[in-house]
């Protein structure tokens, strides 16, 4: 694996394997008595987060704190970034702390990457702008792979999973705004699933026929081929424009409801990222039904962020 | 292939028997002396513990599992009832993490009603410097409280680097530093010996 994790195209198929094996295997941490490791004691992991976040960083901190590492939170408000304080200063005062991972949020894209060079630790993208996010699409793999019985664990025995090969996941909604469609995109590809694009014309970003995926406008028509349906939310807070005519019609024409999750077949899952909008881009009814993955979703994201902050801290230095 | 085969025997796996063996080095204990072993620390388990009623055998990956599971086996076989085994990861635990690049890990399966109060005994394949065990001993701290823990390995091979000693030995195998002992289990590797070879030889195996 690279030092860094700024984006799902930094983990080959074989990487990303090694991140969904080693999270198997802490999973099984979270049914114990005592849910803690020494791995990574004495290290420190900065939460560097100039965004709000709810379970992007509460997940971070518990998986740092789970393999016993030092954590500091930092969030942009009530810090010196509100005196106007640059992020390359703020990068040198982390640096100067000796931070053996950063991990960034951060509202404009490439963040992440412009930090990498001023810091000597790990950088591990949360979110940058309408980037990426690959933790999430971790995750949501680990789900995946989880719910269709290819994890590590389906055996009974350690080893290798399988990947999504031949699986079909259907991403509906808010592509443009979207650092979660983007990283999903790249690395279920990576993995060998079959990934479809649903969203209007008006919500796909300029390059999007570049990127390793089917596009399509007719969600009735994608949902009877799909095993997997990830719901995004109308990002309202970075639009700027009318992107379609009303919330009302969004939502009759993209929105999950009952009667569009019947079209499902049998074994499909529906998956949600979070926040969501409950009555836009999924019914209540379709959030809470067995099909739904959202509050496993929350769940995986800590074994994955463990995984995650193991491979890239747990071994020597420079040695990856 | 003959049997019982002193330890201190010369020549290489090679040109002593009929049945090629991977790598290079030279037979120390062959299947059935492997098997002899184990039957006698299962009789010294169930003799110790007085009947192994309260005992749980925990492998530690790779080749103490299915070392752990036949003397389980031999166990219930002698006493008529059913030994709880399983597997340790040690992984995390480990003192030389920052030496290496990190590594893959493997599996810890604790039997359901957990080790708290039992005789646990730790099994293993070879021990050597003694940094394995205790780093096992750390990770049963996290798992529980047993009311004792005994080991058992298949090899001893001397040079210890911390205050650990084995309960139950297969067999005591001298050796030099330099030396590679290196086990084989038919469960992972497709057949039983344990090998006694010089570093360097052991490209395939698992070097200790």
């Amino acid at each position: 694996m690279n030092r860094h994790l700024i984006s799902a195209a930094d983990l080959s198929r074989d990487d990303a394997l090694q991140v969904l094996d080693t999270a198997d295997e802490l999973a099984r941490i979270s049914d114990r008595p005592i849910k803690k490791l020494p791995t990574l004691r004495g290290r420190t992991v900065v939460n560097l987060f100039f965004e709000d976040s709810t379970r992007t960083r509460i997940s971070f901190e518990a998986a740092a704190k789970r393999l016993s590492a030092d954590v500091i939170n930092f969030s942009a408000k009530g810090s010196s970034v509100a005196k106007g304080e640059s992020l390359k200063d703020t990068a040198l005062t982390l640096e100067a702390m000796g931070a053996d991972a950063v991990v960034i949020r951060h509202n404009a894209s490439g963040a992440p990457h412009r930090l990498a060079e001023w810091v000597r630790g790990s950088v591990i993208n949360a979110g940058d702008g309408a980037h990426e996010h690959p933790t999430q699409a971790l995750l949501d793999a680990f789900t995946i792979r989880r719910r269709f019985g290819r994890s590590s664990g389906s055996a009974g025995q350690a080893g290798r999973g399988g990947a999504l090969d031949g699986l079909r996941v259907t991403i509906v909604g808010d592509i443009l705004h979207s650092r979660v469609a983007r990283s999903n995109v790249i690395l279920l590809h990576t993995l060998g699933a079959e990934v479809l694009l649903v969203a209007p014309p008006t919500l796909l970003p300029v390059a999007v026929d570049t990127w390793p995926c089917a596009i399509d406008y007719d969600l009735d028509a994608a949902l009877p081929k799909s095993d997997v349906v990830m719901m995004l939310r109308i990002q309202q807070e970075r639009m700027n424009a009318a992107y379609f005519p009303s919330v009302r019609e969004y939502s009759r024409r993209y929105g999950l409801d009952s009667a569009r999750m019947a079209q499902l077949p049998e074994r499909a899952i529906v998956m949600h990222p979070g926040p969501m909008n409950r009555g836009v881009e999924i019914a209540a009814g379709v959030a809470d039904s067995p099909r739904s993955t959202v509050v496993e979703q929350v769940t995986n994201g800590v074994s994955v962020r463990m995984a995650v902050l193991y491979l890239l801290l747990g071994g020597a230095e420079g040695s990856q | 292939m003959a049997h019982a085969q002193p330890a201190g025997r010369s020549g290489s796996g090679k040109d002593a028997t009929a049945r090629p063996v991977p790598g290079d080095g030279k037979i120390v204990l062959e299947q059935a002396e492997i098997a002899r072993a184990l039957t006698r620390i299962g009789h010294e388990i169930i003799e110790r513990t007085r009947g192994a009623e309260q005992v749980i055998l925990l492998g530690i990956p790779t080749r103490g599992v299915p070392l752990a599971a036949r003397l389980a086996a031999g166990i219930q076989q002698v006493e008529g009832h059913p030994v709880p085994h399983g597997s340790l990861d040690i992984t995390m635990y480990r003192d030389d993490l920052r030496l290496r690049p990190a590594r893959a890990l493997g599996r810890t399966q604790v039997p359901p009603d957990g080790i708290d109060g039992q005789i646990v005994v730790l099994v293993d394949d070879v021990l050597y410097s003694g940094r394995t065990v205790r780093a096992a001993l750390d990770a049963l701290n996290d798992l529980g409280r047993p009311r004792a823990v005994q080991l058992a390995v298949l090899v001893d091979r001397g040079h210890r680097e911390l205050p650990i000693r084995p309960d139950y030995v297969g067999k005591n195998l001298p050796t030099a530093q330099h030396e590679v002992v290196r086990v084989l289990l038919t469960e992972v590797d497709g057949e039983d010996a344990v090998l006694l070879g010089v570093a360097g030889d052991a490209a395939g195996g698992r070097s200790r």
